[in-house]
């Protein structure tokens, strides 16, 4: 097994927008910045790397800013543990990465929430940032029929991108009702860019159908999903398609936040001011301390990065900014709120944890998720219950536990090993 | 709710708790228990579930090999999710020296009708194909089996109420009397005997109960079915047990039935906090990997550690706490609480009951300490 | 680094360009059905990015590949669930 040290002043997690404009702003400082992502390609989820198209022009900037820094990369490796002060220890291909750092900025970024419903495991249902990402890897995408459903602005933009590619795109089904979103769009008002990506959204999806206040109830097929049936006020009516796109939001990922024991409110980090969590040395920027979009988590990448690094101005130069951003994203997420009747949609024999096949009515003999955890194993799979997690929380008053090492699955020799300086210890 | 005076209270509703819960409400006794937590949360839900006979001593030997009987008769009866299998031990041994142990337990075992059979290289090598090579063999103890605790525990648990016992959760129990109970919110429950079985946190009900906790870390992978058969403990285990001062791991790995291998085992002591140890990680799966190179490459998905209840001499403690004869203990069972959960359970009644054991119940009194039986 | 690879899937041969994910492959030849489940339901891609573990395959022998976060190589030896 291959083990390699890094050391840097500044070590960012996550090549996500969030973490490319932290280490460009931290290596302003001319101190040892790195980069530590997970993926092949930097760029994270929403600037990853596209067969079909050019990245886009801001992508390529930060990257370019990032390059110029000589920021040092570091490409697929998986964070898994924080064995001892200062030390993160990262899993590749061929064995261990460990990474010592003196100030620490977390750009996690977020991933999808996924809602159990009746048929919701068949092959060809995914969520919608989860078809994308395979069709910009190359999914053959064309011709094929494709309904998304779930909530919020990622439904527009993934809908846009698909249609861009030749999927016939048969329905945006939102489940928001159409008064909230109208007060939202409103909002947008003070915001031209925002309002410009809407306008833009809108051009790009004329003739594709775009219902509110509906949702879908079932995904049906037999070894594949070949229909979804929706529900709009009391009409239900089954759709054909070839790929169901679910996506119900964001959620922020915060397991190794948790793992370094940082402070979590209401599932996102805590941040102070200057991008700071409860934890010395250690920040964190973009959607892990709160779902709020790509400019959004640009701006708290730079305060993060320049708070590091002690350059305290340019970092307060950017509060209004962020100010400004941090009201939309909240007036956003209370306009895409989910709806109670989402509650209902699994019945007593959906599976709502996909690893160990715990469906609903196992998990409703239950009283806490530790309960369910230990009598269901409900979140005790290889996904760690990143997939039934937040569909748990959303279906019960469940508070989740502590976060332990591994953070991801990894090799047993990865999580057999530890840094020389223990070593030396023993 | 009626003011009626329960005939016991059973403190923690751990494996213990619940199988000494469900044999006392069987037997008739009105029965209330209390948990603080979710019912399992101390070592019933952090350990292996290793139903094992065990030969450190003719005490542990006749409490384990009772309890194990126990365990193969209430099998037909158990629930998926408990299980239950019975796929024996494989205790390894890596040298001539750990052949000649293997051998000395062989007899323990024959001559006590405990069947098992002996491994040569090439025998251990067949049953278990992932041990490196270079094993001397090993002792196969075929009635050994493994349980999923936190169902066992919650099993036995349903099996009481369906009996007629109550079960308050949520409360922690702060005070044992000759009345009854105290709950940390005042709620008194008066019950005329009382059952300490908090497992780690026995002392903290009963000051004066001689119970250590004694951390472990486990590992359990994605699943791989068929990658190991038995559960697989190394000769070595023992010494690993018997010392009382310093932290120790050992081999020791189990097949579950979902095609995850969990692996343990290690042992600290004066540690009170929870947390997952670097150290001790890389220690115990080095130790794994030795003997079974493949793990290596395994996926581990989750890694956690537990309290035991240890005592001084390493056998629990059932019966009459010394000095109040309303008050019983049912705790101490290290490493062995599953195991020996039913053969406890029995013993515990029949002390209630005043009725006769099925194996002397003299070598795990509470009172054993006073008469200075046996002291580290 | 060569335009494109050849792999196998379940025995049949496949060629796609290089750097294509398992699972891209896997989708384009039409399988939409990866692995199955515990009772047996079967499953395909959720996430897309690598946390989902529901587009399992073992590759070159090796079990719990996650095929939407492996590139495809030449030689490789893929195996569904079916």
């Amino acid at each position: 097994m291959d083990k390699l040290r890094h050391e840097c002043d500044v070590l960012v997690v996550g090549g996500g927008p969030a973490g490319l404009a932290a280490a460009s702003c931290a290596a302003q400082a001319r101190l040892r910045v790195a980069i530590i992502d997970d993926n092949p390609h930097l760029g994270g989820q929403i600037w990853r790397e596209d067969q079909h198209k050019q990245d886009t022009p801001e992508a390529v900037d930060w990257l370019k800013k990032v390059r110029a820094a000589k920021v040092e990369l570091i490409h697929g490796a998986k964070v898994f543990n924080h064995p001892e002060a200062g030390l993160l220890q990262a899993e590749t291909a061929e064995g261990l990465d460990e990474l010592s750092y003196q100030k620490l900025i977390l750009a996690t970024g977020a991933r999808e929430r996924f809602l159990p419903f009746p048929g919701w495991t068949l092959p060809n249902v995914m969520g919608a940032g989860g078809l994308q990402a395979l069709v910009k890897s190359g999914l053959p995408i064309s011709g094929k029929k494709v309904v998304l459903a779930g909530s919020g602005p990622l439904l527009l933009a993934v809908a846009a991108y698909l249609r861009e590619q030749g999927a016939d795109v048969r329905l945006i089904a939102e489940q928001a009702p159409r008064h909230r979103l109208a007060a939202f769009s409103l909002a947008l008002f003070r915001h031209p860019r925002k309002l410009l990506q809407l306008i833009t959204l809108e051009k790009q999806l004329q003739g594709v159908r775009y219902l509110t206040s509906c949702w879908p109830v079932a995904a049906e097929g037999n070894e594949k999903l070949v229909s979804v049936r929706l529900r709009q006020g009391s009409k239900t009516w089954n759709l054909p398609c070839d790929y169901l796109a679910c996506g119900f939001h964001l959620v922020p990922n915060t397991e190794l936040a948790a793992l370094l024991d940082c402070e979590l409110r209401e599932g996102a980090v805590g941040v102070g001011d200057f991008q700071e969590t409860s934890v010395a040395h250690v920040y964190c920027a973009g959607e892990a301390t709160g779902i709020g979009g790509l400019e959004l988590s640009i701006i708290e990448g730079q305060i993060a990065g320049y708070a590091a690094t002690r350059q305290h101005e340019k970092a307060q130069a950017l509060f209004g900014a962020r100010r400004k951003l941090r009201r939309l994203a909240l007036r956003m997420n209370r306009a895409f709120a989910l709806r109670d009747e989402l509650k209902s949609l699994p019945q007593p024999e959906t599976i709502v944890c996909r690893c160990e096949d715990v469906t609903l009515e196992r998990l409703r003999t239950q009283n806490s998720w530790n309960s369910a955890k230990m009598l269901t194993r409900c979140g005790m799979g290889p996904c760690q219950g990143r997939i039934c997690g937040s569909a748990v929380e959303f279906l019960f008053p469940w508070k989740p536990g502590s976060v332990r090492p591994p953070v991801f699955p990894v090799r047993l020799e990865s999580l057999a090993s530890i840094s020389q300086g223990l070593e030396g210890q023993r | 709710m009626t003011s009626a005076v329960f005939d016991v209270a059973i403190i923690g509703a751990g494996i213990v708790g619940a199988a000494c819960a469900a044999e006392c409400a069987q037997a008739g006794m009105r029965v209330v228990v209390i948990e603080s937590d979710l019912g399992g949360g101390g070592a019933t839900s952090a350990g292996m579930g290793h139903l094992v006979v065990m030969d450190d001593s003719e005490a542990q030997f006749v409490l384990t090999r009772y309890s194990q009987t126990l365990w193969n008769e209430l099998a037909p009866q158990l629930p998926a999710d408990v299980e239950y299998e019975r796929c024996g031990t494989i205790w390894v041994a890596a040298d001539g020296e750990e052949m000649a142990e293997v051998r000395r337990k062989q007899r323990f075992f024959e001559s006590r009708s405990v069947p098992v059979e002996v491994l040569d290289a090439k025998a251990l090598e067949e049953a278990e194909p992932n041990l490196r090579k270079g094993l001397a063999g090993g002792l196969l103890v075929l009635e050994d089996g493994v349980v999923y605790p936190p169902c066992a525990a919650r099993y036995l648990l349903e099996k009481a109420i369906a009996c007629g016992a109550e079960v308050r959760m949520g409360q922690p129990a702060i005070e044992a009397t000759r009345e009854g109970v105290r709950l940390r919110d005042g709620t008194r429950i008066p019950a005329r005997a009382t059952v300490n079985a908090a497992g780690a946190w026995s002392p903290q009900l009963t000051p004066g109960v001689e119970v250590q906790k004694r951390k472990g870390h486990l590992v359990i992978t994605d699943r791989y079915p068929g990658f190991v058969h038995h559960q697989l403990v190394e000769l070595g285990y023992l010494k690993s047990a018997h010392s009382l001062t310093s932290d120790s791991v050992a081999f020791n790995v189990q097949p579950r039935r979902t095609g995850q291998v969990l692996i343990g085992s290690s042992r600290q002591y004066g540690v009170d906090d929870l947390k997952v140890e670097a150290i001790m990680l890389h220690r115990m799966l080095q130790r794994a990997c030795e003997y079974m190179p493949g793990l290596a490459q395994l996926s581990a998905i989750r890694a956690w550690t537990g309290f035991r209840p240890a005592t001084l001499d390493k056998l629990p403690l059932i019966g009459p706490f010394p000095g109040a004869e309303w008050l019983f203990l049912a705790t101490g069972h290290e490493g062995l609480g599953i195991t020996t959960s039913l053969g406890t359970a029995k013993l515990l009644a029949d002390q209630l009951l005043n009725r006769p054991s099925q194996i002397p119940v003299e070598p795990y009194l509470p009172a054993r300490a006073k008469q200075g039986a046996i002291h580290a | 680094m060569p335009e494109t690879v050849s792999l196998s899937i379940d025995g049949v041969p496949v060629r796609v360009p290089a750097g294509t994910p398992v699972a891209i492959a896997l989708m384009a030849s039409g399988r939409t059905s990866f692995r199955r489940s515990v009772t047996s339901e079967p499953r395909g891609p959720l996430c897309g990015m690598g946390i989902c573990y529901e587009c399992r395959v073992t590759i070159n022998g090796k079990p719990h590949g996650r095929s939407c976060q492996i590139p495809c190589q030449d030689g490789m030896d893929v195996r569904t669930d079916g």
